[in-house]
C-alpha cells in the first residue's frame, strides 16, 4: 500500500501513476573500434542497439544478461555520463536535454556502481564523499555535513564511527551503504544500481539488498537492478528485462518471465540458474558457446547461431520484441506469428 | 521541534588523520630523509644568512693572495684564482646556486601539472595536440635541451630558470597526464560527474588529491637533477656571469687552477654533490612515504 | 610486428617534425636580430640587406623553415660562419669521437652495472646489496663534470698516469686501436660511464629481485639446485629490458655528453656545441642540437621495435 502511495504524495510527480517514470526509445550507442591500420574503414561495436522500454513509477525493473550484452553501458547511458547516439529518453513525460535540463533529471536519477572501492574516492573522508553532490548544487557545506550525517544512519551506519573515516578503512559491505547513501543524498527518483551486490559476499550482499527494500519503501524510489544474478534479480524485481548483444530480447513480470520464458535464450539463461529444490531440477538445455564477436553480429537473429530452435528464416529475418501476453514481450521469430518460423502460429506451410 | 532539534547533541565525529597528515608522520620516523632534510635547511640558512655567517667579502680579491691551500689562516678553505676567501664564497655561492638549481622545478611543478592534469581530464583531440608537443621536447635528452635553450638565449640568471623550467614541463605534465588518465576513468570520477558536478571542480575537488602525490613525489626527485644540471650550465657559462658567487661557476674559473691548487679547485662540486644527494635522499624517503611505486 | 612497426614510424613523424621546428626556430628565439651576432657592428645599412637576402633571413618564416627543412633533409645544413666549413662534415668528423666516448662508457657503465646489479638482486639484504644502492645513489647524483675533474686531479696532477685532456696523440688524427689513444680515452669514459652504471645496476636489481621471487626459484633452491639454472633463466628475462635500457643510456649519452666533451676537450659533438654557442656560429649550434635530437628519436624508435620483436606482448599496449 505504502508503494503505491509513496508516489502519489511525491510532490514532484506529474504525469501520474500511469506514466512511466523512465521511457526509453530507440537508444543507440557505438563505439569506434581502434585499428593500427588508419587508412582502414572506421568500425563500430554497437554495445546497445536499438533498446526500447519503460520504467514504471514505484517499481523495480530487473536487468540480466551475459556480461558484454549492454547492461553497464545501457546504466551509463541512463545516467548521461555518455552521449547516446540514438535515441532518446523521457523522465516522467519530459525529454531529457529539451523540457528537461540534464543536471535538474541528475538530481532525479542517481547509480550506486559495481565496485564499492573504486566508486569512492580514496581521498575523500565518508562525509565529504556523500556531501559533495549537494554541495555542488549549492547546498551549505554545515547543511550538506549534517544531512550526510543522517544519510549515513539511513543506510545503517553509526555518523560519529564512519564520517570522518576514509574508506579504505571500510568493508566492501560498509562502502556499499555509503555508495547507496551518496546516491540518496540528492533525494533522487530513481537510483540505478549496477551490480550493486555482485562484489559482496552472499550474507553481506543479502543485507544490503533488505537495506535497499526498506529504502525503497520508506522513500518511494523506484530502481533498475542491474544483475547476472538471476536468484537476486528474482528477489528484488517485479518486471525483468532480458538483454542479449546490445538488443532487449525479453521484457514482461518477473514471475511470468522466471515462470515461462518465451525466448530460448532466456530459458537458456535460467537453466543456468543453480536451484534450491532438487525435486524441481533443470530441464531445459544450457546455453553453449560464447556470445559472438558484437563487431560483427550474425545477420537475423544475433541469437540463432546458439539458440537450439533456430531455423533458415531466423538467420535472415531480426525479429522486433512482439507482445505475446499482457506485459510479456519477447523477440523470437518462433512466437510471431506468420514470421516464416515453423514452430510460430499461422504458418501455413511449414518447412 | 526546533527546539528538540536544538537541544539534539552535536555529533561527536570520529576523523582519521589524512593522507598528507600520515604521509609525513612517515617521512618524519625516516631518519636518512630527515638528514637530508637537516642538511637541506642548513643550506637554506647559510643562503639566507650568508651576510652574517661568511667571514669575508666574497668578491674582495687579493692579486698576491690567490690559490692559498686549505688551512691558510685567514683563508680556512683557501683562496681562488683572483685571492677571494673560498669559504665565503661557497656560502655565498648557496644563494644563486639553490634559486637555480631549486626554482625552476616548483615552477615546472605548478605549470606542467596543469598542463598535464586538462589534457590528461579531457582527453580527445586536445589531449593530442598537448602530448605531441610534450614528446617534442621530450625527444631531447635533459641536458642538451637545456643547453640549447641557454645557448640560444644567452647566459644569465633569468634565461638559466627560463631554459630550465622549459627542460621540466613537459616531463612533469606527462606523468600528470598519464595518472590523470588512470583516474578519469575510475567509478568515483563517473560518480561525481554524475552528480553534475561542474569539471572544474571535479577537478579540484575529486581529481587533484588524487593525482597530486605522485606527480609531487616525481618532481622532487627532478629538484637533484636540476641541480646538477643549473651548476652545470653554469660550469659551461650558460648560465649566471661572473663574478657572482656560484658552485657551478666557480668550479669552471678554477679548473684553470687544477694543476696549482687541486683540493680547493674541486671543493664547489662537493657543495652541488652534497645538495643534490640530500634533495635526491629527501625524494626517495616521500617516495616510500607515500608508498607510491615508481 | 610489420603493423606494430608501422605504427610507430607513424608516431615519429610529428615528433620529429616538431623537434625540427624546434631546431629552426632556436635561433630565432635568440634575443635580437640573428644576424646582428656575426655581422661586423659597423656594417652598413645595405651590406645589413644584403646578408639578410643571402642567409634568407627577408622571406616568411614558414618559407625560411621549409628550405631550411628540404635542404636538411638532403644533409645540407649550411655553413658554419666560425670555419666556413660545411655544417654536415663538421658534425660527421665530431660524432666519430663522440660515438667512440658514449660506447666505451655505456660498455664500462654496463658491464661494471649489470654485474652491481646482478649481485645486488641476489643477495638482497646484505651489504652488497646496500653498497650497490648507494653506489646508484651517487651515480645519480654526481655533478659528472665534477667527477671529471676529481678524476683528472687524481690520475693525471697527481699520479701522473693519464692525461688530463685531448681527443688523442696530436688530436683526433691521432686515432688508432692502441694504448696511446686508450689513455686519452679513458678518463672522459669512465666519468661518463657513472650515469647509465647506477641507472642499469638499479633495474638490473629489481629484475633479479623479481625472478627470484618467483615460486619455481624458490622450489629450485629448496632442492638445492641454486645458482646456474637460476643464473641462466634471470638472464634470460632481464637481458630485454637491460638491453633496452641500455640502448637509451647510449642516446642519453651521445647527446648530454656536452659536459664532459668540454671538460676533457673531447673533440665531440658536445664540444663543437659548447664552441658553437660561444662564437654565436648559428648553422652549427642548430645542425648539431638538430643531429643529436634526431639520433636520438630514431635510437628511441630502434630500442622500442627491438623490445616488440622481443617481447610481443609490448605491440599490443
Amino acid at each position: 500500500m505504502t508503494e503505491t502511495l509513496s508516489f502519489l504524495i511525491d510532490e514532484r510527480d506529474r504525469g501520474g501513476p500511469a506514466q512511466p517514470l523512465l521511457s526509453v526509445k530507440g537508444l543507440v550507442k557505438r563505439f569506434p573500434v581502434k585499428s593500427i591500420n588508419p587508412f582502414a574503414k572506421k568500425r563500430h561495436v554497437s554495445a546497445v542497439d536499438g533498446i526500447d522500454f519503460e520504467v514504471l513509477k514505484g517499481e523495480t525493473l530487473g536487468v540480466v544478461g551475459e556480461s558484454g550484452c549492454g547492461k553497464s553501458t545501457t546504466a551509463r547511458l541512463l545516467m548521461k555520463l555518455m552521449p547516446q547516439d540514438e535515441g532518446e529518453l523521457l523522465f516522467d513525460g519530459e525529454e531529457i536535454g529539451v523540457a528537461l535540463s540534464v543536471k535538474e533529471y541528475r538530481r532525479n536519477v542517481q547509480m550506486v556502481f559495481q565496485d564499492s572501492y573504486a566508486s569512492l574516492n580514496p581521498r575523500l573522508t565518508i562525509e565529504q564523499a556523500i556531501s559533495f553532490g549537494p554541495r555542488m548544487h549549492g547546498e551549505a557545506d554545515g547543511k550538506a555535513l549534517s544531512d550526510a550525517h543522517d544519510l549515513l544512519e539511513r543506510v545503517g551506519l553509526d555518523p560519529g564511527r564512519f564520517a570522518g573515516r576514509y574508506p579504505h578503512e571500510l568493508s566492501g559491505g560498509q562502502r556499499q551503504r555509503i555508495n547507496i547513501a551518496r546516491a540518496l543524498a540528492f533525494k533522487p527518483r530513481l537510483v540505478i544500481l549496477d551490480e550493486a551486490v555482485s562484489a559482496l559476499d552472499k550474507s553481506v550482499g543479502a543485507q544490503v539488498l533488505n537495506l535497499l527494500l526498506d529504502l525503497k519503501r520508506d522513500l518511494g524510489l523506484t530502481y533498475i537492478f542491474i544483475s547476472h544474478d538471476l536468484n537476486v534479480v528474482q528477489f528484488m524485481a517485479q518486471r525483468v528485462m532480458v538483454m542479449y548483444l546490445g538488443k532487449v530480447v525479453e521484457i514482461g513480470d518477473c514471475r511470468e518471465v522466471f515462470a515461462h520464458p518465451k525466448h530460448p535464450y532466456s530459458s537458456a539463461l535460467l537453466s543456468s540458474m543453480p536451484r534450491v529444490d532438487p525435486r524441481n531440477r533443470t530441464q531445459r538445455p544450457p546455453l553453449s558457446g560464447d556470445p559472438p564477436n558484437p563487431i560483427d553480429p550474425p545477420s537475423g537473429c544475433r541469437f540463432h547461431p546458439r539458440c537450439f530452435k533456430a531455423e533458415g528464416v531466423c538467420s535472415t529475418t531480426s525479429p522486433e520484441l512482439f507482445a505475446l501476453d499482457g506485459d510479456h514481450r519477447a523477440a523470437c521469430l518462433a512466437n510471431i506469428p506468420g514470421s516464416g518460423h515453423s514452430a510460430a502460429s499461422g504458418n501455413g506451410v511449414a518447412a | 521541534m526546533t527546539a528538540i532539534a536544538l537541544a539534539a547533541p552535536k555529533r561527536i565525529i570520529l576523523r582519521s588523520p589524512g593522507y598528507w597528515k600520515s604521509t609525513f608522520q612517515r617521512l618524519a620516523r625516516d631518519k636518512v630523509a630527515m638528514t637530508a632534510l637537516g642538511v637541506i635547511a642548513a643550506l637554506f640558512l647559510c643562503a639566507i644568512f650568508a651576510p652574517l655567517i661568511a667571514p669575508a667579502d666574497p668578491n674582495a680579491a687579493s692579486m698576491i693572495r690567490r690559490l692559498r691551500p686549505i688551512g691558510t689562516p685567514n683563508y680556512p678553505l683557501g683562496s681562488d684564482e683572483l685571492g677571494r676567501d673560498m669559504l665565503s664564497r661557497l656560502i655565498y655561492g648557496a644563494r644563486l646556486s639553490l634559486i637555480i638549481g631549486v626554482t625552476p622545478v616548483p615552477i615546472a611543478f605548478v605549470i606542467g601539472s596543469a598542463i598535464g592534469i586538462l589534457a590528461g581530464y579531457a582527453g580527445g583531440l586536445f589531449n593530442t595536440i598537448i602530448m605531441r608537443t610534450v614528446d617534442v621536447f621530450y625527444a631531447f635528452p635533459s641536458v642538451l635541451l637545456a643547453v640549447a635553450l641557454s645557448g640560444a638565449l644567452g647566459s644569465g640568471l633569468t634565461n638559466t630558470l627560463v631554459s630550465l623550467t622549459v627542460v621540466f614541463i613537459p616531463q612533469i605534465a606527462r606523468i600528470a597526464e598519464s595518472v590523470t588518465t588512470q583516474v578519469r576513468q575510475l567509478d568515483y570520477v563517473e560518480a561525481a560527474r554524475a552528480s553534475g558536478a561542474p569539471a572544474y571542480r571535479i577537478i579540484l575537488e575529486q581529481v587533484l588529491g588524487n593525482v597530486l602525490a605522485p606527480i609531487f613525489v616525481f618532481a622532487t626527485s627532478l629538484i637533484s637533477v636540476s641541480m646538477i644540471l643549473a651548476s652545470g650550465l653554469s660550469f659551461l657559462g650558460l648560465g649566471v656571469r661572473p663574478p657572482d658567487a656560484e658552485w657551478g661557476l666557480m668550479l669552471n674559473t678554477l679548473r684553470t687552477a687544477i694543476y696549482a691548487n687541486p683540493l680547493v679547485a674541486i671543493l664547489p662540486g662537493v657543495m652541488i654533490f652534497i645538495t643534490s644527494i640530500s634533495f635526491n635522499l629527501l625524494s626517495d624517503g616521500l617516495r616510500s612515504a607515500m608508498d607510491v611505486k615508481s | 610486428m610489420y603493423a606494430y612497426a608501422f605504427k610507430r614510424l607513424l608516431h615519429i613523424i610529428p615528433v620529429a617534425i616538431g623537434v625540427s621546428i624546434f631546431c629552426f626556430l632556436l635561433i630565432h628565439i635568440a634575443p635580437g636580430d640573428p644576424l646582428a651576432a656575426i655581422l661586423p657592428s659597423d656594417a652598413t645599412a645595405e651590406f645589413q640587406a644584403q646578408m639578410r637576402t643571402l642567409y634568407g633571413f627577408d622571406k616568411p618564416l614558414i618559407v625560411q623553415y621549409g628550405l631550411w627543412a628540404m635542404r636538411a633533409l638532403q644533409g645540407d645544413l649550411g655553413l658554419s660562419i666560425a670555419t666556413g666549413r660545411s655544417v654536415s662534415g663538421e658534425i660527421a668528423s665530431a660524432a666519430v669521437n663522440s660515438i667512440i666516448l658514449a660506447v666505451a662508457a655505456t660498455f664500462i657503465g654496463f658491464t661494471l652495472g649489470a654485474l652491481l646489479g646482478f649481485m645486488a638482486g641476489f643477495l638482497r639484504g646484505t651489504w652488497v646489496d646496500r653498497l650497490a644502492s648507494s653506489l646508484s645513489i651517487l651515480g645519480v647524483c654526481v655533478p659528472h663534470y665534477w667527477l671529471g675533474m676529481v678524476l683528472v686531479v687524481i690520475f693525471s696532477v697527481t699520479l701522473g698516469w693519464l692525461p688530463a685532456t685531448g681527443g688523442g696523440p696530436g688530436g683526433s688524427a691521432g686515432r688508432a686501436f692502441d694504448w696511446a689513444y686508450f689513455r686519452y680515452l679513458l678518463l672522459p669514459a669512465i666519468t661518463m660511464s657513472v650515469i647509465p652504471m647506477g641507472i642499469i645496476a638499479r633495474t638490473v636489481r629489481s629484475l633479479v629481485s623479481d625472478v627470484m621471487a618467483q615460486d619455481f626459484v624458490q622450489t629450485l633452491s629448496a632442492k638445492g639446485q641454486m645458482a646456474p639454472r637460476i643464473i641462466r633463466h634471470v638472464i634470460r628475462n632481464a637481458a630485454p629490458t637491460a638491453l633496452s635500457v641500455m640502448g637509451l643510456q647510449l642516446g642519453y649519452l651521445l647527446g648530454g655528453s656536452i659536459l664532459i666533451e668540454t671538460v676533457f676537450s673531447w673533440p665531440g659533438t658536445g664540444f663543437l656545441l659548447n664552441g658553437a654557442i660561444f662564437t654565436r656560429d648559428l648553422p652549427l649550434l642548430q645542425g648539431t642540437i638538430l643531429v643529436l635530437a634526431m639520433f636520438f628519436v630514431s635510437l628511441n624508435l630502434i630500442v622500442d621495435l627491438l623490445q616488440g620483436i622481443i617481447d610481443p606482448r609490448i605491440q599490443r599496449s
